[in-house]
């Protein structure tokens, strides 16, 4: 059996509680949600907080609703909740698709939206699905709230821009007309991490693509984006040419590195692949043609 | 469906739940870390982050003072106490604790004991250790370079990394006959190195009484017996002082049949604070430093006719063994049984030649379910005749067809001396393949092909050999491998039986009751079944190499039969007639010609204890035992189909089905046959599609956790389809063969070979993981116990 290193434990009662004890316990202060990152990193003795502040009591920050022409996702909500949400399917049938294939039903059940955002892992799936959908995350410190792009939440591998003495509390998923989304992925077992895995989100105007998100997870995309490949979709109609040529882009400028999970062309060829499936499903699925 | 008032079990063989299923469905089972004695102290490893580096100091002064730690055990400790280097049981050492140098990431540095586990795991981290890295070598292909770093210099003038050399079969004769072939293939193949990854990992409590002097170990271990009698041997204790309990074993797979230096460092820590201690490692050091399996470079050629009949095969073989060379394998032979690598077909001649190398890699080599590298040899035919068969575009099954033995061939020695007791091969291919509905697979797989749509149907054949062994071929460092039993029937006719087999799962508690029932007529639920404790079992050398039916089960079936035997005698007496004139039927001796008159062996039980007066020279009781020596090996086989489906896209394999046709002799409970078939047909599709150790160019282990080290799950397993033959073994006394390794030794090549069928690709190494199947279908694959380029 593995064991972590000595921690002290505080449980949260309220996010002012929370806020109040990060502030106490300073840097050497972790929050734990799901605690399926940040357990099995303690094991590892990678991660020794000195204090591990739970918020598990915090059932205020876990819902899922539509309001204010958003599709609101409390920071607890858990991955098994996400999944079986009706409501988040019908705006976002991309997050049933990534939920489905994101770790396993345990993982699932405890591991929270808030952890895997926060724990920014490189190949975390919502990361990508969020960076797709274009989301905000919500923020909240001492200071008050604030409400942060997507695009500008990860800083790096395993780096967010919610400070030490901060709880990210929300994300939010406009949500406009004529979409449609999907997320492939490709793993060498299911449980394991994605070897890459695409989100895709377009919205349709007409027979024209209007806006267009593209997420990578896994091949080292700056912010699990896919800048260049949304930029020559955007104004065009999704056709396969049009497709193709978004999906070399989305290859082209992902930076994946090698490992046991493939080479380096493997993974940027996936890229390709999984970033045509993903939107041809997208636009199937703005068109009312597939599930 | 169950009637009321109907028998729910067998008396003998047949289906039944198993007995010990009970307590594990309660939660009741009792593993080495359920185990709490008075005062227990807690011990835990320090393990060396480098693959290779000499050992400049280890201070472990600021550990010592840490609160609750008892003591600090490092290699000087035990070079005091001469323990510091263990034999490994293929005539070389293994250390305990480094002295001298670390030969691999994850080896053993030092030990603490503390009054519990987090307190230990603690004190770990005080432990100040300087390295001097040394180059490694990871690449076995290059280990015997000019200029090699040295692995083994702690043996006197070793200049180099090389193990041994060895070959079987007629090298001349083999060149004679490739010389004049039509067709000759050759081609590369890795199987990799895989880790057995039992649910449970290793551990030991050990405990010496002081007062009394004993030792007791109880720890994970697949052989018991053996295991006291190295003690014995290694640390100089005797042995009636040593008692080794291998209570519930979370699977063993051959992982649990070697001596870890945890063990000796529990009993050594014991020894030193007077307590009991115990060690239980965690998942990274069971699959870092614990006994893998396979690690085998393999060149194979097979020469045949141009019509498709194999005349010949040659194999070259490096075989990496880590930095000690510890398998353990009862064989006399260093590559174990590989020398069966003929199969199941009739060759003319074949040779091989094996050569191990020292790597900088954990020691071990057999383990897992591969009856001592059968595995390979049975990956390496089936491979070269799907090679073979793609080279005179002869479907692979109609090319097995044309070259596997014929059951009048039977029994038959194999070019390389292997005497193979009995089969029926093609019937059992042509089963397979009748379920498979190979014809209308292969029609299908056509016409998806045409659809740009990639199926791949894969074929395997394998002849197993298991059941150590006969005293000619196997011991275990002088031991032999006969396996004794005792049975003893109670007056009121229930039993105990005791075995020197060790259950890891394979339901041992049901099955030898059930064997002790089919001879005797008790039913197998009045059977009791004892194992697992030195000092109330017989000697033998435990459960590994499928050998449990075919050497324990035949002494108990030998036991039974003297029972049985026995009861005539004092039922002749109970009727007053001559032993010869009674009859028996399942559970009872009746008078031949008057059925009505007889006695159940119960009765016969209670007589034997009571008051009867018994024939001259026989005495009272109903018991007997058996030291069974096998006199062959015995050869279960099997023929499998698998069929998978290739995302062309992602490479992405998924298995649709897969068909199991295993011959092991009479099945004692068919249940339990199903499922070590179902367990090894899952460990197949683990080791083709995602298993394997790599290392990348500094030692690093690249499958420490199970992040990294995948092990299949229900998601990538199809509902089994399982089928049957029986050939009884000839010299058996219930005729069966065992049948614990089958699947994991017969299903990998099924599935590679489905895999490169699919993509049409002549050969890319396992693990065939989306990645490396996409890089076989661009003619890329890539090399899988290195880290991926
Ligand atoms: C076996 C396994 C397989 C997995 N496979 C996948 C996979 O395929 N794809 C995938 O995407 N993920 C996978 N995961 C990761 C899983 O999704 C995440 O572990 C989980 O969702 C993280 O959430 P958590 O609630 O458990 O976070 P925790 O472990 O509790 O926390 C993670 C980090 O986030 C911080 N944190 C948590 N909540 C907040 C908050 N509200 N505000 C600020 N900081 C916070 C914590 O302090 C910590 O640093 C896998 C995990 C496991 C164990």
């Amino acid at each position: 059996m593995r064991v972590p290193a000595a921690f002290e434990y505080e449980r949260a009662e309220s996010v002012p509680h929370a806020l109040a004890l990060l502030a106490r316990h300073g840097s050497e202060a972790r929050v734990v949600a799901g605690g399926h990152s940040l357990l099995p990193m303690m094991k590892l003795r990678l991660a020794q907080p000195a204090c591990l502040i739970d918020i598990n009591g915090l059932t205020g920050l876990s819902y899922i609703r539509e309001e204010a022409g958003q599709l609101r996702l409390g920071a607890m909500t858990r991955h098994a909740e996400l999944l079986a949400s009706a409501l988040a399917a019908r705006h976002f049938p991309l997050l049933g698709d990534a939920e489905r294939v994101i770790a396993d039903p345990i993982v699932r059940n405890r591991g929270t939206i808030g952890g895997s955002l926060c724990q920014a892992d490189p190949a975390e799936d919502l990361s990508a699905a969020f960076a797709a959908a274009k989301a905000l995350a919500v923020i909240e410190g001492g200071g008050g709230i604030r409400t942060v792009p997507i695009a500008e939440f990860h800083r790096g591998p395993y780096e967010t821009a919610v400070a030490p003495d901060e709880l990210l509390t929300e994300v939010r998923l406009p949500i406009r007309p004529g979409a449609g989304s999907a997320y492939e992925k490709v793993e060498r077992r299911v449980g394991d991490w994605a070897i890459a895995a695409v989100g895709a989100v377009v919205w349709l105007e007409g027979d024209v693509v209007q806006d267009v998100g593209i997420g990578l997870a896994a091949v080292g995309a700056p912010h699990f984006h896919a800048a260049e490949a949304e930029a020559a979709l955007r104004g065009r109609a999704p056709d396969a040419a049009a497709i193709a040529a978004a999906a070399a882009l989305a290859a082209e400028h992902a930076r994946p590195t090698a490992d046991q999970r493939g080479p380096v062309d493997y993974k940027r060829h996936l890229v390709g692949e999984l970033t045509g499936r993903a939107l041809r499903r997208a636009v199937a699925r703005a068109r009312g043609r597939e599930g | 469906m169950t009637v009321v008032g109907e028998r729910p079990n067998p008396v003998g063989f047949g289906r039944m739940l198993r007995k010990e299923d009970v307590r594990f469905v309660r939660g009741k089972g009792q593993y080495v870390d359920d185990i709490q004695l008075p005062g227990m102290l807690h011990g835990a490893i320090l393990r060396s982050p480098h693959a290779h580096a000499r050992l400049v100091s280890v201070d472990t002064s600021a550990a010592e003072a840490h609160p609750g730690v008892r003591a600090v055990i490092t290699g000087k400790t035990l070079e005091g106490l001469k323990l510091a280097w263990m034999p490994s049981l293929s005539h070389d050492v293994v250390a305990v604790l480094a002295t001298d140098k670390v030969r691999f990431q994850g080896q053993e540095v030092a030990f603490v004991v503390a009054d519990d586990h987090y307190t230990a795991r603690d004190a770990l981290e005080l432990i100040q250790v300087e390295y001097e890295p040394l180059p490694p070598v990871i690449d076995a292909r290059r280990a015997l370079d000019p200029g090699a770093p040295v692995i083994r210099d702690d043996i006197a003038g070793k200049q180099d990394n090389h193990i041994f050399d060895w070959e079987a079969g007629d090298r001349a004769r083999t060149d004679a006959v490739f010389a004049g072939a039509e067709v000759v293939v050759s081609q590369e193949m890795l199987y990799p190195r895989v880790h057995p990854a039992p649910m449970e990992t290793c551990g030991a409590v050990a405990h010496l009484d002081k007062v009394s002097g004993k030792l007791t170990i109880w720890s994970t271990t697949q052989a018991p017996h053996a295991h006291r009698t190295l003690y014995a041997l290694v640390a100089g204790l005797p042995e009636h002082k040593i008692r080794v309990v291998s209570p519930d074993i979370g699977g063993g797979f051959g992982n649990k049949v070697g001596i870890y230096p945890g063990y000796v460092l529990a009993i050594v820590g014991s020894i030193v604070t007077g307590r009991p201690v115990k060690w239980v490692e965690d998942r990274s050091e069971n699959l870092m430093s614990t006994s893998f399996a396979r690690d085998y470079h393999m060149r194979g050629e097979i020469a045949a006719t141009r019509e498709g009949k194999i005349l010949a095969l040659r194999v070259d073989v490096l075989a990496d063994h880590g930095a000690f060379n510890n398998t353990a394998q009862p064989s006399k032979f260093p590559a174990g049984f590989f020398h069966i690598f003929t199969g199941s077909y009739d060759l003319q001649a074949a040779h091989c030649q094996v050569r191990g190398v020292y790597t900088n890699k954990a020691p071990g080599g057999v383990a897992y379910a591969c009856s001592f590298r059968v595995t390979e040899a049975v990956y390496l035919i089936e491979r070269m005749v799907d090679c073979l068969a793609a080279e005179l575009h002869i479907d692979p099954a109609e090319l097995r067809l044309r070259n596997l033995l014929r059951p009048e061939q039977f029994p038959y020695t194999c070019a390389t001396g292997w005497e193979y007791d009995s089969g029926d091969y093609p019937r059992a291919l042509r089963l397979a393949m009748e379920i498979a509905g190979y014809a209308e697979l292969r029609r299908e797989q056509a016409e998806r092909r045409q659809r740009g749509e990639l199926m791949g149907i894969g074929v395997s054949f394998f002849t197993e050999t298991v059941g150590a062994g006969p005293k000619k071929h196997m011991d275990i460092l002088g031991l032999g491998m006969a396996d004794g039993c005792e049975l003893r029937v109670h007056p009121t006719g229930k039993a105990v039986v005791r075995l020197s087999v060790q259950t890891q799962g394979q339901g041992h508690e049901t099955t030898f009751a059930q064997i002790i029932s089919e001879v005797t007529g008790i039913p197998p639920e009045d059977v009791e079944v004892v194992h697992g404790d030195t000092d109330n079992t017989p000697f033998g050398l435990g459960t590994y190499g499928s050998r449990s039916t075919p050497v324990s089960g035949a002494a108990a079936a030998v036991a039974a039969q003297r029972v049985r035997d026995k009861a005539r005698i004092i039922t002749s007496a109970m009727l007053e007639c001559a032993p010869e004139d009674l009859e028996w039927e399942k559970g009872r001796w009746f008078v031949r010609g008057d059925p009505t008159r007889g006695k159940t062996i119960q009765e016969a039980a209670f007589a034997a204890h009571g008051s009867l007066e018994l024939p001259e020279g026989v005495e009272g009781h109903l018991d007997a035992s058996c030291v069974y020596d096998p006199p062959n090996l015995t050869y279960p086989f099997g023929a499998y189909i698998c069929v998978v489906d290739v995302d062309r896209g992602t490479g992405k394999v998924t298995v649709r089905r897969f068909i199991a046709v295993d011959d092991c002799g009479p099945r004692i409970n068919p249940m339990i046959v199903e499922g070590q078939v179902h367990g090894g047909l899952a460990d197949g599709v683990g080791m083709a599609l995602m298993e394997a150790m790599a290392f990348d160019e500094d030692g690093n282990h690249l499958g420490s956790s199970f992040m990294d080290y995948l092990l299949p799950t229900s998601m990538e397993c199809p509902s089994w389809e399982t089928g049957e033959t029986v050939t009884p073994s000839p010299h058996h006394p219930l005729g069966c063969k065992g049948v614990g390794e089958s699947a994991t030794v017969g299903s990998p090549p099924a599935v590679v070979n489905a895999v490169l069928d699919a993509i049409g690709v002549r050969h890319a190494d396992m693990p065939l993981t989306p990645a490396q199947v996409w890089r076989a279908m661009n003619g890329r694959p890539y090399r899988t116990d290195l880290a991926i380029p």
